[in-house]
């Protein structure tokens, strides 16, 4: 999506926001009835819901990184943020990543994304010491790039190494995902879809190649898609030990 | 005892200038530096997203480490009664303001946003460590500064006791806060240990007592005021002891880590397999930082002599570097065990893989900008205030002492 039609789309919310405000309930709600279903810009995230990705790695196909791609175009990093050229690879933002691994005991192989896990207790959040690395209450996990200091514990305390630190100045970013130099970043879910009743893009990407592999959805409510897989074929998290409560969980592990 | 006398130093030779003008041009370089590093942004550095903290934070936490255990010379005369330490008091408590004010400043010039050093004076996760130690710092300057007062205003030296008191024990609680920011990670193999706490005091009281055996040392020997055997022999003592504390620490946390067969990979890295870690940690952190020094300070035939026991101490402070160089960098390049009992055979991320990192020249001017600014404010202050005993010979220290 690009910059302008996102900023399109924001005005023509908030025009129908004001307009059902201003209308009141007088005038037929049903016509708003689709348009008002995302939660208005005014209203916080509430824990009436917990978003999830559930990802069957026995459907993630080997080779195939759409959901990775899918994430640089969306949130303007990797090969969609071509101003972010002096870092080394080790340096550079990775949002999302594929991952092959192998059974030591068995030898069985898989393949699967990894990135940003939403845990319900998380170690960045917890370390963090301005409050910049927050939960949000429908259990995304942000970044606040306002009083981010760059002091890197968070990516210290991450299970994961689902963390980047920007090493350099960026050009050209994405209005849905601010960037910048010396701050920390990672998934965030696509954040500014899902507040808009969207599908986070790599989710999106998987399942238009028919893969299918990964599933989005509100782990809280009992009809949704993830709920019900999970509730069906089960979920795990990765480094379960740590009794995080992750977000994102893995079949077929 | 004598009536001990404290006065400034004249600060007029050219030995002192001369020492001023190096410590400032290694301050200027090292603002440079950062003036590059912040302008660039971190991609001219060593860091990477896996191994996050590098050079910058060896030289800072060694600092802050030192700068708690510098205090324990005056503690020791105001908590423990010891008289023969009470001369030294000042210099210690001088010396660790300095310590923490140079290992702080690295700290922050090395954040990715510093000039947001505002916001982490004004926002506060109270479940973070990092938040709490930046009070435990302010709140160390702001004790450590009355402790002073309390020492050189003679109406005042009534109070010196109970604030040495508080100043021990926050002090302690200090450096439980620095060591717990590695012991509260719970997710990296090499860190998740309650023994970073006392292990990070004991390291604590071997760095500082180092760093203050050597400014004592070179600071009387440069102004030429006397500093007797006793108070040396005192101090090399006492920090041989420490010395065998880390080691102890170091011990046991490693044979914890040795039985669990979790644990094997980590302990695998460091001890056997780590190549450049492996190295630091046999020959610097243990042979070099801890046996070595031990050797000098307790063998009859060195222990007595001057140079040799300085050496001793300067190989405390390499050994300890090389110790903090180990355990942050090393800690860091180990990989995260994200899939137990699975091999990663391919990422777009170095997963499984041993992180690099190598220190830029920045990062280690940085750091020793660091150092610089710690040294120059001792320099300055014993010019200003009266910090140094005018002699520290046996017969003026010790009431004991027979010659």
């Amino acid at each position: 999506m690009s910059n302008k039609t996102y900023n399109a789309d924001l005005s023509r919310r908030h025009f129908f926001s004001k307009a059902a405000a201003a209308a009141g309930m007088a005038v037929a709600p049903g016509v708003f009835l689709r348009q008002v279903h995302a939660r208005p810009a005014d209203q916080a995230a509430t824990s009436e819901q917990r978003w999830g990705i559930l990802i069957d790695t026995n459907k993630c196909a080997k080779g195939c990184d759409s959901c990775v791609t899918a994430c640089m175009d969306e949130n303007g990093w990797g090969r969609a943020d071509a101003s972010e050229d002096k870092s080394s690879p080790h340096q550079k933002a990775q949002w999302i990543r594929k991952v092959t691994i192998k059974d030591k005991q068995s030898g069985h192989v898989q393949s699967l994304p990894l990135m940003c896990q939403h845990c319900e207790n998380p170690p960045c959040v917890d370390v963090c010491p301005t409050g910049a690395s927050m939960k949000r209450a429908d259990g995304i996990v942000l970044v606040d790039k306002h009083i981010c200091i760059g002091c890197r514990y968070c990516m210290m305390a991450c299970p994961y190494k689902a963390r980047s630190f920007v090493h350099e100045d960026l050009e050209d970013q994405k209005v849905v995902a601010p960037r910048g130099k010396g701050t920390v970043e990672s998934c965030t879910m696509c954040v500014h879809r899902v507040d808009k009743d969207g599908t986070p893009a790599c989710v999106e990407a998987c399942n238009a190649d028919n893969h299918n592999a990964m599933y989005f959805g509100d782990l809280k409510d009992p009809n949704s898609e993830i709920s019900r897989q999970l509730k069906e074929y089960g979920g795990e998290e990765l480094r379960a030990d740590l009794g995080l409560n992750t977000g994102v969980r893995y079949q077929g592990l | 005892m004598k009536n001990v006398q404290f006065m400034e130093i004249e600060g007029r030779s050219f030995g002192y200038l001369a020492l001023l003008g190096i410590l400032g041009a290694i301050i200027l370089v090292g603002l440079g530096a950062w003036y590059v590093m912040e302008h660039e942004g971190h991609y001219v550095t060593g860091m990477n997203n896996a191994v996050v903290w590098g050079t910058p934070h060896i030289f800072a936490i060694f600092l802050i480490v030192a700068a708690s255990g510098a205090l324990n010379v005056a503690s020791i005369s105001s908590v423990f009664n010891k008289t023969a330490y009470k001369p030294l008091a000042r210099l210690s408590g001088l010396l660790a303001i300095a310590l923490l004010a140079g290992g702080l400043m690295i700290l922050v010039l090395d954040l990715g946003r510093p000039d947001r050093l505002i916001v982490a004076m004004t926002y506060y996760n109270f479940k973070s460590i990092f938040a709490w130690n930046i009070i435990l710092y302010n709140g160390f300057f702001a004790i450590v500064a009355v402790y002073l007062w309390m020492m050189m205003q003679q109406s005042m030296n009534k109070y010196s006791k109970p604030v040495g008191v508080v100043a021990f024990l926050w002090r302690l609680i200090l450096t439980t806060g620095t060591g717990s920011i590695f012991g509260f990670l719970v997710a990296r193999q090499g860190y998740d240990a309650a023994i970073m706490a006392p292990l990070f005091i004991a390291m604590s009281f071997s760095f500082g007592l180092a760093i203050f055996l050597l400014v004592l040392m070179a600071s009387y020997k440069w102004t030429g005021r006397p500093l007797g055997d006793a108070i040396l022999q005192r101090l090399k003592n006492l920090l041989g002891v420490f010395v065998a504390g880390v080691l102890y620490f170091v011990l046991a946390y490693h044979l914890t880590n040795l039985y669990a067969t979790e644990h094997h990979g980590i302990e695998a890295f460091i001890l056997r397999d780590g190549g450049i870690y492996t190295q630091l940690f046999w020959i610097g952190q243990i042979v070099i930082g801890s046996l070595l020094p031990l050797v000098l300070f307790y063998h009859p035939s060195t222990g007595k002599n001057r140079t040799l026991v300085g050496l001793g101490a300067l190989l405390v402070i390499i050994g300890g570097m090389i110790q903090l160089y180990v355990l942050i960098i090393g800690g860091q390049a180990y990989p995260l065990e994200i899939f137990p009992g699975k091999e990663v055979i391919e990422s777009g991320f170095f997963d499984g893989q041993v992180a690099e990192y190598a220190p830029s020249i920045w990062e280690v001017l940085l750091g020793l900008a660091g150092v610089a600014v710690a040294l120059i404010m001792v320099a300055l202050a014993v010019k200003i205030l009266r910090f140094m005993p005018t002699s520290l010979a046996d017969e003026d220290v010790d009431p004991h002492h027979s010659a």
